[in-house]
């Protein structure tokens, strides 16, 4: 399986696109330490357009790269291998050039300015929503076989949840607030990659504090390292979860 | 060496394959004939694990197929249209099955036939339709496998390439090697198979030796033998 890896990384290296996307990081990055002062707003700043730009990359080139490797993967299909080595080969080659990117780009310049302790958790959950997104990529695009309905649905995808499941969630907020919602909102987060990313990163900053009644309960969840742990688990779960899917799928696709 | 029992196969609701029953034996060069859309290609592609059939069993040397990999290592298959990856020239496509297939000899025979040496950095998103051809042939051919499947192999061939792939296919069937060949153009199979199967509407409708198929219709080709058949003229 590893010289599938292989193959699908230089592959993707050699690509324009992922280039341009460790520039795009490393400008957003360079760019935002040198405009603010304040380093915990440089954070927040960053992992906004981080929390919108990561996902948007992995989902669209993934799954565009997914189409069009149709060929290979036929190719490979009737040659001796594993179609589950194919599959795992393809998300794992895919995984591992985005990771290089977003290290060189966004990763390890935060860790270099903010030191350990945040730049680590922003820099993990950046790898693990890529990851997660990758995963949505290969979920859709063996469930489609047509092309520009398959990207279509990765947009969707990420429409869903960087922009619609935050409205829903606040109408939500709005309809029931007469009621002790609070927990349930805690619950509600663990749905959306993108939100338990952004509230794994905000509790881990003081600036939590002016989240309100709802931000002490959350707090007291995450803010624990039990929290913590789930929290990581969960993430690592949206990596995972929608690839298993899409691998057993793909073990019975004609091709 | 390949045995197919009652194979079933759909697409949505079109039935592709309907009870179709097969013995190919080491030595053999069939030919798979019948009319668009009759399910050759289905066939050829459930022997190789690319369509999953919805019910019966290929077996490879009397061993279910379904789910294992290893006895593509005794198959070459050259496709009725090869599609390989757009970005890699000829070189790279070469260099990664030999990669994937671990360290076989091999046999380069139609690779120096073809010269594909001169053109091996040439892009395939580049290659004519020919070219291409040429590129699966050799892929097929390369690691000297038992059982060789072609769909369709001089289509698109110019006539001096198509010549040299028979005469490799007839090498081939000289050292005991099973073939299967499917090809509209029936005159081309004379020289080259001893048995022909005709499918229709996804069923074999005939499966002959090619002596046998001579004498009953009495024709001395197997083209006017196929034509005589379809038009109904003595059904056997």
């Amino acid at each position: 399986m590893y010289k599938i890896i292989r193959f699908v990384l230089l592959d993707v290296l050699k690509s324009k696109v992922l280039l341009s996307y460790l520039l795009l990081l490393a400008t957003i990055t360079w760019g935002v330490f040198s405009l603010e002062d304040n380093s915990t707003k440089g954070v927040l700043t960053l992992l906004n357009i981080m929390l919108l730009t990561v996902p948007l990359v992995s989902i669209i080139f993934s799954t565009i790269y997914v189409y069009n490797s149709a060929e290979f993967i036929e190719l490979l299909v009737s040659q001796p291998i594993k179609r589950t080595k194919i599959w795992t080969g393809l998300y794992l080659g895919i995984n591992l050039a985005l990771f290089i990117a977003f290290s060189i780009g966004m990763g390890i310049p935060i860790v270099y300015m903010q030191g350990f302790e945040i730049g680590l958790m922003v820099y993990s959950v950046g790898v693990l929503i890529s990851c997660a997104f990758v995963s949505l990529a290969l979920f859709s695009a063996v469930y489609t076989r047509d092309k520009t309905r398959g990207i279509g649905a990765a947009i969707m995808q990420w429409l869903f949840f960087t922009l619609l499941f935050d409205a829903l969630v606040v109408l939500f907020l709005f309809q029931f607030s007469d009621y002790p919602i609070e927990e349930l909102m805690v619950g509600i987060t663990l749905l959306s990659p993108v939100d338990i990313a952004r509230i794994l990163v905000i509790l881990q900053m003081d600036i939590a504090a002016m989240l309100g009644h709802t931000g002490a309960i959350f707090k007291a969840f995450f803010g624990t390292t039990w929290g913590l742990i789930i929290a990581y688990i969960v993430l690592c779960l949206w990596s995972f979860i929608p690839f298993v899917i899409s691998l057993q799928k793909f073990r019975k696709k004609d091709l | 060496m390949i045995e197919i029992k009652s194979l079933f196969k759909k697409f949505g609701s079109l039935e592709v394959l309907k009870d179709v029953n097969l013995t190919l034996n080491k030595g053999e060069c069939v030919a798979l004939i019948g009319p668009n859309g009759c399910g050759k290609t289905t066939l050829i592609k459930t022997i190789l694990g690319m369509v999953l059939p919805n019910a019966g069993m290929v077996y490879f040397n009397q061993k279910p197929v379904l789910n294992t990999v290893n006895y593509k290592n005794e198959i070459g298959y050259m496709p009725q249209i090869g599609r390989y990856p757009e970005n890699m020239s000829i070189g790279d496509v070469l260099q990664m099955i030999k990669d994937l297939r671990g360290n076989h000899t091999t046999d380069e025979t139609l690779y120096d036939a073809y010269k594909l040496e001169n053109i091996l950095s040439k892009k395939m998103r580049n290659l004519s339709g020919g070219t291409t051809q040429k590129v699966s042939a050799t892929l097929a051919f390369l690691f000297n496998p038992k059982v060789l499947i072609l769909d369709e192999p001089t289509a698109g061939l110019d006539p001096i390439a198509a010549e040299i792939l028979k005469e490799k296919i007839l090498s081939e069937r000289e050292n005991g090697k099973l073939i299967i060949i499917t090809s509209h153009l029936l005159s081309e199979l004379d020289e080259l198979v001893n048995r022909v199967i005709f499918m229709e509407e996804g069923q074999i409708k005939f499966n002959y030796e090619v002596n046998a198929l001579k004498q009953i219709t009495q024709q001395q080709t197997i083209s006017k033998a196929i034509t005589y058949i379809l038009k109904g003229g003595n059904h056997v």
